[in-house]
């Protein structure tokens, strides 16, 4: 137990010691966050709405001039017809096309819903959803300021080219956090396990009385203590920086999230065994882990418009699961009788990985 | 009780043989060298006695225990330097010798004794990180993080390489007050005038053994006189010597041309006046006791003759 | 021997306040084998990179193959030729492409390379591996290759450093005798090493200490002048004076 103390307090050692590192791990949390966070919310200012008034009436007009007044949205042109739809969309002249219905304000006079029709161009999901919210918001608030009681009103309908079922990709965090338990458990542990067998230490400490299970132990703990750090930190800034909507239970996140750190790091240790030097495992962790987390997971392209191999694929990237299980708790206020199958496929997968990396860490140098 | 007991070891990686049949005992307290060049072999052998290796057949114990099946026993109970070890840089001196005490479950002042003359020299230096040390002064840090849990068998591959000359001289002078404490020491080299430092030699060439003796018997076997030939230009001495009817062996040896001739009653006179006649000037011909590096040139040719 | 390839006058080199190497004066003739020795952290190093033109001199002067240091590195670096132990060669370019290489950096024209590619590889007789990647070669086989381009573009001298670590005997000497022959016509052969049996093998030896170069001449007199056995012994007499931190 000594010696395995003293292991545990020679790599918080290393790892304090190394600034270059110790900034990228907790800097770079920090900077993705404002990077996406700032992105996504600067592009919804003045997104280009044009308008099909097919009605031209009074309430049209005053509905395409409270879209035009508000500092998300500019109206840029008018369209006369439903095919110059597609045409402006592809060109990429225009962000939203609002469409109303005919005899709009007489319908609703009469009591019918009459529709507005939103479109958006959804080849960036997260924007074409924020500036449908926004739109739907604009018209709600309208409706609700002529007859708050009315049971009658307008009906938003929503259209989206491009990627019509639109999976809640609106959150960048549970992506942002699993690429970074990425790259600090799975990266981190498996350079920082290579870099003592290419220094030749590696034979030391075989030859000494630690076990092979606490020397995995040892380089895996102080990784585990940081991811977490990592994630609070994710988490705090989504929460009093961007506002980001948290409405389920943080226990159940946190836990989750823990699951998954035991998932990179049992990556980490499978990598390690078996590549021999440090370039190697920084090679096959970012190519292996951190880009199909990136890519594959959902995280910035929607599974759903993935071509077929890609969807197959993605069941066994963990982001994949992970994102789902975040992605519910944070939005939809999920429990654990909802997520169950896929905090199951995140176990049986970590167990898998620890199962491989214990069996591939040798005792012995071959 | 031999604390090294090798048999018929043999190893191979991917198509190389390694190791061809590797036999020999270490006895107990001696200091016990293998010398040869890079690709001989020594580091296969030495991470085979360390348990790193399993050989491919063949035994081999140390310290009483076998090294596939009673591995964990030995692994406690020697101390080893790897040859590429660099201990951990960005720690410091002292960091260093705690992390590898408390590691073998025992502490500096506790053996401070044992390793005292060689830390002594680190002292000065304890809160430098390793990293910023010079060769020689990381060459004693390693010796004395392999020695702090007193082990009963000291394993060093190729301690010196990369080690200026005086630091060599004072590691093998660690190396013979550790012995006179009683610990077995194996150590191995690509140097051959280290050789006479160790109370015997195993000469290694191509995963085999060429030779084992001890320094003196080594070069005392050699039957063979051997002539330092110098005659100004090297080259053209080597070249006209090499294609001299009765040479048997012409070698470069520092600034003079080792020479061995087939005759029986070779007269360095009449030698002298030979070349003298050919148009070699300020000739000096002198005979000189043998060296470890004629015997493995030597025993190199042999090899070669007979394969 | 009467044309002087390098003169070194009161070269020097400061780094702030470190003088990391200390006035040292020497010459080195034409068709000599001179040895470089010091401990790690001396002076080779730096001494090495201002005769190769790497580095300017803080004070004094040297030539190189009668170019200024200083003011002509370009053309010093057509007639210097270098090999170090640790690099010199792509292990994953075969024997012929690596000569090739070489060939190409240092300017020859197609068919010159293709001369001295075939004469090359005969001379060492490498034929049978001329297709083979040099990272799978025996490292004596390497060294020699490593020499031998060094030398492709004819240079009046060529620098090693730590050239033969870790060969066998028989290999070792075969590479000397390389550099004998080469030495015989007429390319200077300077040799940074911290292997003292190794400066045996030289026609003279430096021994730099703190900078300084306090011993110059052939090993059989510096052997005399230092009262010593070898050069090894001549070393450590001198290297117990110095002063720089050994740490």
């Amino acid at each position: 137990m000594q010696s395995f103390r003293a292991f545990i307090i020679k790599e918080f050692k290393q790892i304090y010691r190394d600034k270059r590192t110790l900034l990228v791990l907790f800097g770079m949390p920090i900077i993705q966050m404002l990077l996406f966070g700032f992105a996504i919310r600067n592009e919804v200012e003045n997104a280009r709405v044009m308008v099909l008034d097919r009605s031209g009436d009074a309430v049209t007009r005053q509905l395409t001039g409270k879209i035009d007044a508000s500092r998300y949205f500019t109206i840029t042109g008018q369209l006369q017809r439903y095919d110059e739809i597609d045409s402006y969309f592809q060109q990429g002249n225009v962000d939203e096309v609002v469409i109303f219905e005919e005899d709009f304000a007489r319908r609703l006079e009469r009591g019918e819903r009459p529709a507005v029709h939103v479109v958006t161009d959804a080849s960036n999901p997260n924007l074409a959803q924020l500036i449908q919210q926004y739109s739907s918001a604009i018209l709600l608030d309208y409706q609700q300021r002529r007859a708050p009681e009315s049971r009658t009103g307008l009906t938003t309908r929503v259209n989206m080219l491009f990627n019509p079922q639109l999976e809640s990709v609106n959150l960048f965090v549970p992506g942002l956090i699993a690429v970074i338990l990425m790259l600090v458990s799975a990266l981190m542990t498996s350079i920082s396990i290579t870099r003592e067998k290419e220094m030749g230490n590696m034979e030391i400490l075989l030859v000494s009385p630690l076990h092979p299970g606490q020397i995995i132990i040892g380089k895996v703990l102080p990784y585990l203590v940081l991811a977490f750090v990592n994630v609070l930190t994710v988490l705090a800034l989504a929460q009093w920086v961007f506002d980001v909507p948290f409405r389920g239970s943080y226990g159940l996140f946190l836990a989750e999230s823990l699951l998954f750190i035991f998932t990179a790091l049992a990556l980490g240790v499978f990598i390690s065994a078996k590549a021999s030097d440090q370039q190697t495992a920084m090679m096959v962790s970012l190519a292996g882990l951190l880009l199909p987390t990136v890519l594959l997971s959902g995280f910035i392209f929607p599974i759903s418009s993935m071509p077929q191999p890609l969807q197959w694929l993605s069941h066994i990237i963990p982001a994949r699961w992970f994102l789902v299980i975040v992605r519910s708790i944070m939005l939809k206020d999920s429990g654990l009788l909802f997520l169950w199958k896929e905090t199951l496929v995140l176990v049986v997968m970590t167990l898998g990985f620890i199962a491989l990396g214990i069996k591939s860490f040798k005792i012995r140098l071959e | 009780m031999q604390p090294v007991r090798i048999h018929n070891l043999q190893k191979s990686y991917g198509g190389i043989q390694a190791l061809r049949g590797i036999t020999f005992d270490v006895q107990e307290g001696e200091l016990f060298g293998l010398i040869g060049p890079d690709g001989a072999g020594k580091t296969t052998l030495f991470r085979i006695i360390t348990t790193l290796l399993k050989p491919d057949s063949g035994e081999a114990s140390v310290l009483g225990k076998d090294v596939v099946d009673e591995y964990n026993a030995i692994r406690s109970s020697i101390g080893y330097m790897p040859g590429q070890f660099a201990l951990y840089q960005d720690l410091s001196v002292r960091e260093n010798m705690n992390f590898f005490a408390s590691v073998f479950g025992t502490t500096l002042e506790q053996n401070y004794e044992l390793v005292a003359p060689i830390y002594r020299q680190l002292e000065p230096f304890e809160n430098r990180l390793a990293g910023a040390l010079s060769g020689g002064m990381k060459q004693k840090l390693a010796l004395s993080c392999a020695l702090i849990h007193k082990p009963a068998l000291l394993v060093l591959d190729e301690p010196t390489t990369g080690v200026d000359a005086v630091s060599r001289k004072e590691f093998w002078q660690m190396l013979h007050r550790l012995k006179a404490k009683g610990i077995t020491i194996l150590v191995s080299t690509p140097y051959m005038d280290e050789a006479k430092q160790c109370d015997r030699i195993a000469l290694m060439q191509n995963g085999g053994i060429l030779s084992i003796e001890s320094p003196s018997a080594v070069t005392r076997q050699f039957d063979r006189q051997v002539w330092s030939v110098r005659a100004g230009s090297k080259y053209r001495l080597i070249q006209f010597l090499r294609g001299y009817e009765h040479a048997e062996s012409v070698q470069p040896f520092g600034e003079s041309i080792h020479y061995i001739d087939y005759r029986a009653g070779f007269d360095p006179a009449d030698f002298k006046q030979m070349l003298e006649r050919n148009g070699f000037q300020g000739v000096q011909v002198q005979q000189v006791a043998p060296g470890i590096e004629d015997v493995f040139i030597r025993l190199m040719e042999q090899e070669e003759t007979y394969e | 021997m009467n044309e002087l390839i390098i003169e070194a006058q009161n070269l020097t080199r400061k780094f702030g306040d470190f003088t990391a190497v200390d006035h040292i004066t020497f010459d080195v003739g034409r068709g000599e084998i001179f040895g470089f020795l010091g401990a790690n952290g001396a002076g080779k190093t730096t001494a090495m990179r201002m005769l190769t033109g790497l580095l300017s001199p803080t004070a004094g002067e040297a030539r190189v193959a009668g170019y200024d240091v200083a003011s002509q590195a370009e053309q010093i670096k057509q007639e210097i030729g270098y090999m170090s132990q640790k690099f010199s060669l792509y292990g994953d370019l075969t024997v012929y492409e690596n000569i090739r290489l070489y060939g190409g950096i240092y300017g020859l024209g197609d068919e010159e390379i293709r001369k001295k590619s075939a004469e090359l590889v005969e001379m060492l007789q490498m034929e049978a591996l001329r297709d083979k990647r040099v990272g799978a070669l025996p490292l004596g086989w390497k060294q020699k290759l490593a020499f031998s381009v060094a030398l492709i573009h004819e240079p009046k001298i060529v620098f090693m450093d730590e050239p033969t670590g870790g060969v066998d005997p028989i290999t070792r000497r075969q590479f000397w005798e390389q550099i004998y022959k080469v030495a015989e016509e007429g390319t200077t052969v300077f040799v940074t090493t911290h292997y003292m049996d190794e400066a045996e093998y030289c026609d003279r030896v430096s021994i730099m200490v703190d900078g300084r170069m306090d011993a110059l001449g052939s090993p059989a007199e510096l052997k005399k002048q230092f009262e010593a056995e070898d050069i090894e012994q001549v070393f450590i007499k001198l290297a117990r004076g110095a002063d720089r931190d050994e740490g």
